[in-house]
């Protein structure tokens, strides 16, 4: 019981009532909003952004960030069509395992220029975002393919896809996997640690002997490999890619991110509470229709989110600050 | 046949050790030998090359020439991990903690202790950090998060990390600065211990009764070169500060006798909680007034909530008879009073920038007629002061970074002299510049007390403000706790009231 109450504490017992409060006010307004098929395509939604969200946070714990999530989304769920382009026949697991490689490999880009070059992520992956973006367009254009449909992949990748265990989609156990290993590392290896003491103080994890480098480059490596996933994914579920797939995804990351309670200077956060915060957002977009607002707002609500959060966790630190400086004084006196 | 005369092998040894950062030498020839069941003292005066040799145990840097052997064998450390791996355990005067972790994290990074499937044993990590805290005589809890812990705790964490790391050569850079009387003796039981159960301690203090307290041997460097070392009973205190400083007290503090005159800086019950509380002074007129007291007592911090660069809560402050608004630095400009801040390279100096932009930041108004800013001016400004000041440089466009510790600080005190100040508050002004550059400044300090300017002097050097100040203000724990004339002003009595001992009878002489 006490272990529960600590994994849902502060942040993500707050977002669990967002969430909850969401919910019962769109259902109030149209009660189809939570029968079996909405919670299927809400879950559905927020599973591809819940693998994002997992990478972003391992990413903003070390005090990095990475924009080009969505880019590499595209190229590698572009890649996924290409493939069945090239042979129709073509083993969904290697798909899975070219598109994680891929992103793996745009990760380890943007890694080698932030661990090695030293060149701040935020440059870096701003840089990269048109970059990989350039690359799917220019593929797509140079081999004249600019729509896959489904008739065009595997039926065995499409059922992947959209199909479900006991009624959980596979997208959503995939998340949860991911979630659970995340979540694991990062509690109890000493890398998963180290990585959140690069983020606290990066002075004092170089004195402290962390390869701090090597492990940011990591991060930004299986990042990669999960956004190159859910390019993947986003392929088999939709069954219709284009070059664009992807476009914008970074501003709802870093959002459902920093609403999930991951600082965005580094040093704490769960990824439990970014996927959450993923699981939140989403939701909120879904409710949006149903509660009369154009689905237009949807960015704009990303944002409002972002910002609430943020300054809800500075007024936080001013106010914890402001406290230790008052039981320090007492203390004194 | 027990053989005192032959001393056992040493653990580590540094053995004519040369050290350059761009023009600077740090360190020229330096030779140290650390042996095991020993405390050694490294002594010398700030600038001296201390921290370097810390930082070349440490693996932060690299000798230049010379070697390090690890138990007669030449090593080289290219990094602090390997240095640590090699077990050396560096106990930094600034604590750097991680804030967002736990106090066991803090304490067992790198090392944590592992279960099954490489996961790591929280219980066993709780268990053991309670386990050394006990040790060491502080109730510090393990599962608590290290933001906000008192310096005196965070040092404790950081001597919980040599422990637990079984570190054989443990260097203590100043670890007594921010502690009080009891909690510095608890630190030397602490290393006592350590010594007898073989390790090699390196120990370096500005308090020389420490080093006599718990040293057995000391090696003394003087301008980043090796100076002596001869064992702690041999050598009487004279002839240590002599080695120090090499050259006599009247030609490091040029003090000029002055005419006092009115109130130009008036403080009363300045008070911000947790920083400070009732801080009242007075600066005169051509008076230096000294402000001692340990690191963290709060002497920065009165400093910039005086200028306004920080807020306060209550109290007031009053330049020339006119009351400065609270958190406002360009009127406290206006009305007269200059800081020249702690940390030159992060506060006093836009680096990057040309030695006339960083001379003219405070006065842009004057070289900038019609809000465009002429360079021409800008120039004939920094070369009056680079003049007046006897900056030694390339060229004034050259960026303030070329420049040396004791140059970079004319400029910033040129700077602020430019505004033509009532009064000047500079803290620190001496740090880690070299000796001749440091004599330098005590002269110019001197000087502009001569011509009338009111000087509030900030100093963790107790020479420095016994040197140079005609009254010591003592601060202990955010209040000031004494107050002496110069006559009255002696190392001890200055010592005894910034470490809190008996400050209520102090109290009673102070403003």
């Amino acid at each position: 019981m006490n272990r529960i109450r600590a994994l849902l504490s502060g942040r993500e017992l707050s977002i669990v009532l967002a969430l909850l409060a969401v919910v019962v006010v769109t259902t109030a307004v149209n009660p189809a909003f939570l029968n079996a098929q909405g919670i299927h395509d809400l879950f559905l939604n927020a599973s591809i952004i819940a693998l994002l969200a997992i990478g972003q946070t391992l990413l903003v714990i070390t005090r990095n960030i990475d924009l080009s999530v969505g880019s590499v989304m595209g190229l590698t769920a572009y890649m996924s069509g290409q493939m069945f382009i090239a042979d129709h026949e073509t083993p969904t697991i290697v798909v899975v395992l070219a598109g994680m490689a891929l992103g793996a490999a745009c990760g380890a880009f943007n890694g080698a220029l932030v661990a090695i070059a030293k060149v701040p992520a935020l440059v870096v992956t701003l840089g990269t975002l048109y970059v990989f973006r350039g690359i799917d367009y220019g593929w797509a254009s140079a081999t004249g393919v600019h729509q896959i449909n489904a008739d065009q992949m595997s039926s065995g990748f499409l059922s992947f896809g959209s199909g479900s265990i006991l009624g959980i989609p596979h997208l959503t156990l995939i998340a949860l996997a991911a979630l659970a290993i995340a979540a694991y590392a990062l509690h109890n290896w000493r890398s998963g640690r180290e990585l959140y003491a690069i983020g606290s103080n990066p002075q004092a994890a170089r004195l402290a002997g962390i390869p701090a480098g090597r492990r940011v480059f990591s991060a930004f490596v299986i990042s990669g490999a999960l956004v190159g996933l859910a390019g993947v994914l986003h392929a088999s579920y939709f069954g219709t890619i284009n070059a664009s797939v992807g476009t914008n995804r970074e501003l709802a990351v870093v959002a459902a991110v920093v609403v999930g309670g991951v600082a965005i200077f580094g040093g704490s956060g769960t990824v439990l509470g970014a996927v959450l915060g993923a699981l939140l957002l989403t939701t909120i977009t879904s409710a949006l229709p149903i509660l009369g607002v154009p689905a237009f707002w949807q960015r704009a609500v990303d944002g409002a989110a972002l910002l609430l959060a943020i300054s809800l966790d500075r007024a936080v630190m001013v106010r914890m600050a402001e406290r230790l400086r008052k039981e320090r004084s007492l203390r004194r006196a | 046949m027990g053989a005192p005369e032959h001393p056992p092998a040493p653990l580590l040894e540094l053995k004519d050790v040369s050290k350059s950062f761009q023009a600077v030498k740090a360190l020229r020839g330096v030779s140290l030998a650390l042996r095991p069941g020993e405390v050694h003292a490294l002594a010398g005066e700030n600038g001296a090359g201390k921290s370097t040799v810390v930082r070349i145990i440490g693996g932060e840097h690299q000798p230049d020439s010379g070697e390090l052997l690890l138990e007669g064998s030449p090593v080289r450390f290219a990094s602090p991990r390997e240095a640590q791996h090699h077990g050396v355990a560096v106990i930094h005067q600034e604590p750097i903690q991680f804030p967002d972790l736990s106090v066991a994290e803090n304490v067992f990074m790198g090392r944590q202790p592992l279960r099954r499937g490489r996961r790591i044993d929280r219980r066993a990590m709780y268990r053991r950090s309670a386990e050394v805290f006990e040790q060491l005589g502080v109730p510090i809890a393990p599962a608590r998060q290290t933001r906000g812990l008192s310096i005196a705790d965070q040092q404790i964490i950081e001597i919980a990390k040599a422990l637990v790391a079984d570190a054989r050569i443990i260097v203590m850079d100043e670890p007594t600065a921010a502690l009080s009387a009891v909690e510095a003796q608890r630190l030397f039981r602490v290393a006592r211990g350590l010594a007898e159960q073989g390790s090699a301690l390196l120990f370096i203090s500005h308090r020389l009764d420490e080093m006599y307290a718990l040293c057995d041997r000391v090696t003394v460097l003087r301008d980043g070169a090796f100076v002596a070392t001869a064992p702690m009973s041999e050598i009487d205190n004279d002839t240590l500060v002599r080695r120090m400083v090499g050259r006599s007290v009247e030609q490091l503090f040029p003090k000029r006798e002055t005419e006092i005159g009115a109130d130009v800086l008036v403080v009363d019950g300045l008070t911000r909680a947790g920083d400070f509380a009732d801080v009242s002074l007075t600066v005169r007129a051509g008076e230096i007034v000294g402000l001692a007291g340990l690191v963290g007592s709060g002497r920065s911090e009165v400093a910039r909530a005086v200028f306004g660069v920080d807020d306060r809560e209550a109290g007031t402050v009053t330049v020339d008879g006119k009351p400065l608004p609270a958190g406002k630095p360009d009127s406290a400009i206006e009305k007269g009073v200059a800081l020249v801040p702690e940390d030159r390279r992060e506060q006093g100096l836009v680096l990057e920038l040309s030695i006339e932009r960083n001379a003219s930041l405070a006065r842009l108004k004057q070289v900038s007629p019609g809000g465009i800013t002429r360079n021409s001016r800008e120039r004939a400004l920094a070369r009056t002061w680079a003049d007046r000041l006897s900056l030694k440089f390339g060229s004034l466009a050259d960026p303030a970074a070329t420049l040396s510790g004791g140059n970079q600080q004319k400029i910033v005190l040129g700077k602020w002299l430019a505004t033509e100040p009532s009064v000047l508050i500079v803290d620190e002004p001496t740090r880690g510049i070299d000796i001749g550059a440091k004599v330098e400044v005590h002269a110019l300090l001197s000087d502009l007390a001569a011509r009338g300017i009111g000087i509030l002097l900030i100093s963790s050097e107790l020479p420095e403000v016994l040197g140079m100040a005609d009254r010591v203000l003592v601060m202990h724990e955010g209040r000031i706790t004494a107050e002496f004339t110069r006559e009255e002003a002696t190392e001890e009595a200055v010592m005894y009231a910034a470490t809190g001992n008996g400050s209520s009878g102090a109290k009673g002489s102070a403003a």
